[in-house]
This record gives structure tokens, sequence and C-alpha cells, in this order.
């Protein structure tokens, strides 16, 4: 299974895919108002902050400072979470994170796992992994569960089925939890899908958490979450086991204040989530564990231009403004992250097959400028774009075209011959199929046309009535 | 006060009338007006694609140029913010680089917003150009908590009969995004047929930008839809009629 969906992610490029989406359904433009429902919420509570700059900058600054020691504040976390009792992991890489999750749970003799929601879980292919491991893992979060009851990929960090309808929900409960057939009333699906995570709860052995911040000064994970499922795995298990990112360290209290206000604000538009948990020390008669993944992020935090991507805290805001990612989805992405930030990390797991992801973008800036913790994606995209183009096999024509143009555009003599013989060219040639700028659907219908050449240029113009 | 005249190579060939009218507005300013005959194209539209490397060289027309006038001015935002951000930053002292400026950013920052005369009585929709918003801060972008300012509608103010409107998602990208149109085209000409529903939604006859190359595809898509509505550059606007 860990195969089949590995090949499902990597089948097409961006252009691809988002053509699929757009063409294929009539579900983008809901696709496109249900994200921007969200960017609208983050707007409303954006402004119940008169500080939000500040607030969004001073995160920023935290998470720099942070990043900046972060071997000294990685310890430091390491060692108050061992005083608290707390085992403690470190996993080099996804590799690494399944087997130590797989050896836990071994130790500890937990056959089945309720999972709460966690995107490093998703990146590093822990589910398919101990399902294969014959492990029993049953992912809690609603958006989670639905997406994994379909053997599908969340198409979004923070809400994962988003790409689905209330319809489509329907008839997967209805096959996979008998749910009555063509009953779409959302309260209906989530009471359902409740019942059953209830006996999911109480039937696992263990359980498995994202991490939203890990708190240096006391050893503390956060986990943020609306529907309190972290907490009924955490609060009823023997066995417990959070998966962290290196990345998600603040120093204390005081800095996790800053990124409590901005999480859900800029995720959800939601003053806070429903549910902000804190876990520190183990029950009695519990066995809990960390483990902090690194799995590519020292590559990200080496590189001086690309550092400043592991400030995000995922909270999937740059995705809810992007413009292309309203329209193309998730999955279009390919790749476990989407949207601008996952196009800016999709390269460091692999630049030949994610080339295409940092040109999924039109470079509009909007993500920068609602990303709580500033990071300037679009020029990163920019980055990428000009070290992919050296660092991965080019699209030939697109390399001859860009080769020309500069030819063209670098000496008057060369742009004024190449001009002239361009407004040589028929209108009904430059208007038609072989101009790609002209788009026509499969029906026929014509989408965008090639503008009509004026007689003169402006240079000719200007030669003839001013010099 | 004399003024450099960059007019992009898209512009040169495809609204020539654009380039005219920016040359005129400038000289209605009471700049003397050299038009640069020797750079032809800030490099965007490889750098965009990732081949900023094929632009080599394409600096130094205009570092040449630079020295000799007051301001470089160019009628498309997104050509002067590479020109400032990209091309000729390696190059320039950040004081000799502010010289470069887009037309309604020189018009409202340097010429004063009510100097420029002219008559449009129709009702035009605003569409907020992606690098002239949020690149050169012409204007408030929505996604920020700051005080609200646009230089577009301070410097169209003093157009006679001009009804602006600026309607919802009016910051929204409109799709272009150089190579991506052609490389992306699906989501390009969705993107694009979005912002003509919300502009012909807002009852507009014409849609302005400062940025041509968002009004190409716009119009090819206008044309494509046989929509009823024009497209026009600011440059178009603030030399009508006068
Ligand atoms: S890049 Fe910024 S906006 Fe996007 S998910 Fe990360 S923190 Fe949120």
């Amino acid at each position: 299974m860990f195969n089949r969906r590995k090949n499902k992610l990597m089948k097409g490029t961006h252009a691809n895919l988002s053509k699929g989406f757009i063409t294929g359904s009539e579900k983008t433009d809901w696709h496109n108002n249900a994200l921007w429902f969200l960017r609208a919420k983050r707007d409303m509570q954006r402004d119940t902050i008169p500080d939000w700059e500040k607030l969004r900058a001073t995160a920023a600054a935290i998470k720099d400072h942070t990043l900046s020691r972060l071997p000294e504040y990685l310890q430091r976390f390491e060692e108050n979470a061992i005083k608290n009792g707390i085992q403690v992991h470190w996993a080099w890489d996804d590799a690494e994170l399944r087997e130590i999750t797989a050896s836990i749970l071994r130790e500890n003799n937990a056959k089945s796992v309720v999972k709460s929601k966690s995107m490093l879980t998703e990146e590093c292919g822990l589910n398919p992994y101990l399902e294969k491991e014959g492990f029993d893992v049953v992912d809690t979060d609603l958006g989670e569960r639905i997406v994994q009851l379909r053997k599908e990929h969340p198409s979004h960090i923070v809400v994962p089925a988003i790409h689905l309808k209330k319809e489509e929900v329907s008839d997967t409960f209805h096959e996979k939890m008998n749910t009555e057939k063509g009953n779409s009333d959302p309260d209906y699906l989530a009471s359902a899908a409740r019942e059953a995570l209830r006996k999911d709860f109480m039937r696992a052995d263990a359980a498995i958490t994202g991490v939203n911040f890990g708190v240096a000064e006391s050893g503390t994970v956060v986990v943020c979450t609306n529907e309190g499922n972290a907490d009924m795995g955490v609060h009823s298990k023997k066995t417990v086991i959070h998966c962290m990112g290196m990345e998600k360290l603040v120093p204390g209290y005081k800095e996790l204040a800053v990124f409590t206000r901005l999480l859900a604000r800029s995720a959800t538009g939601q003053p806070v989530t429903v549910f902000t948990s804190h876990y520190r020390k183990p029950r009695p008669e519990t066995t809990e564990h960390i483990i902090i993944v690194n799995n590519k992020r020292t590559d990200i935090f080496e590189d001086p231009e690309f550092r400043q991507a592991m400030r995000c805290i995922r909270c999937g805001a740059c995705m809810n403004t992007c413009p292309v990612y309203r329209r193309s989805g998730g999955h279009s992405y390919h790749h476990t992250v989407p949207g601008p930030i996952g196009s800016v990390l999709a390269p460091f797991y692999g630049k030949e097959k994610n080339k295409d992801l940092p040109f999924a973008s039109t470079l509009c800036g909007s993500c920068n400028n609602v990303c709580p913790v500033k990071i300037d994606l679009a020029g990163l995209l920019y980055r990428w774009r000009q070290k992919l183009t050296d660092e991965t096999s080019p699209d030939l024509s697109k390399k001859i075209g860009m080769d020309i143009g500069s030819k063209i555009l670098k000496s008057r003599t060369t742009y004024s011959l190449a001009t002239r013989a361009f407004r040589w060219v028929p209108g009904s040639v430059l208007q038609s199929g072989l101009n790609p700028w002209n788009v026509t659907a499969k029906n026929g219908h014509k989408e965008r046309i090639f503008p009509d050449v004026p007689g003169e240029s402006f240079r000719e113009w200007y030669k003839k009535n001013q010099e | 006060m004399t003024v450099g005249l960059f007019v992009p190579c898209y512009i040169d060939q495809l609204y020539p009338k654009v380039g005219r009218d920016t040359l005129e507005v400038l000289e209605k300013a009471g700049c003397k007006v050299v038009f640069l005959q020797d750079p032809l194209c800030c490099g965007q539209p490889m750098a965009n694609s990732g081949y900023e490397s094929k632009t080599r060289d394409f600096e130094k027309p205009f570092l040449k140029v630079l020295p000799e006038v007051d301001y470089l001015v160019t009628p498309s935002a997104s050509c002067s913010y590479h020109l400032s951000h990209h091309l000729l930053k390696p190059f320039v002292a950040a004081e000799e680089l502010a010289k470069v400026k887009e037309l309604t950013e020189f018009l409202h920052d340097i010429i004063g917003p009510d100097k420029i005369h002219a008559s449009f009585p129709y009702r035009v929709g605003l569409h907020l150009s992606c690098h002239g918003l949020r690149g050169l801060n012409l204007g408030t972008p929505s996604e920020l908590k700051v005080p609200y300012y646009s230089k577009i509608e301070k410097v169209l103010a003093a157009v006679d009969g001009l009804d602006l409107v600026v309607p919802s998602k009016a910051d929204e990208c409109c799709g272009f995004g150089g190579s991506f149109a052609v490389f992306e085209s699906a989501v390009s000409v969705k993107m694009g047929c979005d912002k003509m529903k919300t502009m012909s939604g807002a009852e507009v006859s014409y849609v302005a930008a400062t940025d041509m190359s968002c009004l190409m595809h716009l119009e090819g898509v206008f044309r494509a839809e046989e929509s009823t509505m024009k497209v026009m550059h600011i440059a178009e606007i603030l030399n009508a009629g006068a």
C-alpha cells in the first residue's frame, strides 16, 4: 500500500494534475470558496489584534533566535523532558522515525494505535509502515480519518479533507462504516464518525500525537486540536508517543504565548484552538516518549537562504490565501505539504521529482503577507527556480525558448530584426493553436486569445515622430 | 527634471499606445523625457522562469543611463520591481536604485498626486497588480493590518468623470505570472475567468491596472468569453480626453 500511495503521489506534474482538478470537476469554485472563507475568517481575527503586524514580526524573530541556537535548545529540551520522566529518542530520517515507533510499540505489547493529527508522521510514511508491520492504526482527527478511509493523502495540512464535498464523505462512510446511504448531513456524519472513533479509542493500546510546539525551558510538548482527540489518546493509553520535528522548539512559555495567539487565527480564523494541550509528565504506570525528527531539516537549517523556511508553524494560511492552491487542490502538488510552503520544502526531498513545484506559483506574494512567521515564500520560490534550472534536467522546449528570447532581447540589432519578422506573422497564426498563449478547451471553446498586433511598435512610432 | 523612459519589450511590441501615453503624461507633468533606446527588457521573463543566468549583461544599458537621469520611469510595476529587486540590485547603491520608479509611484511620490488632469467619464474597475501592490507598496494589500492607502487611487483622483471601483478581491492575482500563463495554463485561465467575473459583477466598462502584462492576459480571456469589458493601462486613463 505504501508503494501504491507513493506512485499516486508522483504521477504527473502540478500543471497536469491541476488540469484534472479544474476541468474534470465542478469542485474548483467550491474548493476555492471554502478556502477563501478561512482566509476571510483569518482577516477578521487579525483585525481583533491591534498589534498584529508586530506580533508576526516578534514570532519571526523568536523563531530566528531559536534556530540560531537550535542545538542548545534541543539539548535543554531533552534534559528537561528526561527530568520529567519522558523518554527522548532522536530520528535522523523518516525510516528511523518509523522503526523507533514500531519498536516502542512492540516493547509495550501494543498492537493498535490511535493517532492524532500529525503531518510529520504523514511526511515519514508512518501509517503504511505500521500497517505493513501488522499494527492497526486509526487516525482520529476527523479530516484525517476521512482521507485514511479513502486511502488518500491529506490535501491540506490543517483541513486534510477540504478537497471532498460532504456527499463524497457520505459515500465513503456508507461504504466503510455503514452509515445511511445518501445522508450527507454534516452533523449526522460527524456523530457517526465520533461514535466509531470512541470504540477505536477504547480498543487501542497506544496513542501517537504530533507536536505543535516544544517548550525548551520545561520539556513540555504542546498539541493544538479542535476535537480533543489528542487528549483522549494521551489520557487513556499506557503507551504514548509524541512525534516532533526538530524545528518545533520555542525557548519558553513567554514565547509560546506569541505562537498560540497566531496559530489558530492564521490557520482557521479562530482566536485559539478548542484544545491547547500541554503534555509534560507521564501519568502513573504510563510510558511517554518524544521522538525528535530531523528528516532533512538539517539540510534546510544549513542553507543560509532557505533556513527561514524552518520558522514555519504549519498553520496553512499560505495555502488558504494562495490563488493557485485554491483552484488546483492540494493533491496537485504531489508532496506531503502542498501550497507555497510545500513547494519551498519539496525540493529538499527530491529535486528532480519536485522541480515543477516552485513554478506552480505566480509569485503574487499573498502568502508572504499572511505568513505568521513572515517567511519570504515568493522569494524562496524564485530562488528555487534558479537553482533547480541549474541542478536538474532541463525542459528542452523551455530552455530553447529562453535561449532565443534572451538573445533577441540582448541587442538592438537582433531585437529589431526579430520584431520586424514578428510583425510579418499573420494574426491568424498568432491567434492559432501554434501559439501556446492561446488556450482552447477540449470542447473547442476558446479560453484565451492572443492580442491583435498593432501596425507599428512604440519604437517605430518614436522614430517617426520624436527624433 | 530629466526622466529616462523605459518601455518594456512587450509594451513596445503589443501595446505601443501605452508607451506613447506614458511619454505624454510624463511631459504633461513637466519632465524632460528621454526615451531609453538601449534597454530592451528587464530580464524578468527569463528570470522568473528560472533562467536568471541568461540575463547576464541585461543590466548594462540600465547602469549606463542611470547616472544620467534624475529618475528612470517605466509603465510596468513588475518590470520596475524586477529592476530594483533583482537585476540592478547587486550593482547599484540603494539611493541610486531608488531612482527606478513605476509610473504611478513616480507621479505620486515625485510629481504630486493631483497634478495630472485628464477626463475619462467611465466606470473603471481597478485590478491591483501583485508586483505593484506587494512588491512596490503602491497600496495596502488586503492581508496586512496597516492603515489604508492607495497611491493609484490618489493619482487617479484628479481624472474628471472617472467612476473608479475597487471590487472585492481586487488584489487577488489575475493569473498571468509570466511563463506561468503558458506552462500552467489551466490555473492561469481559471484565475483570469474569476477576475473577469468579479469585474463584470461590479458592472465596470473598463479594467485598469499598473501592468499591461496582467491586462494582456485578462484581455485574452475577456475576448475568448466575448465580454464587452475593455482593458486599460493607468497611463491611458491619465492621458485621456485632455
Ligand atoms: S509558511 Fe507560514 S503561512 Fe505557510 S504554513 Fe508555514 S507558518 Fe503558515
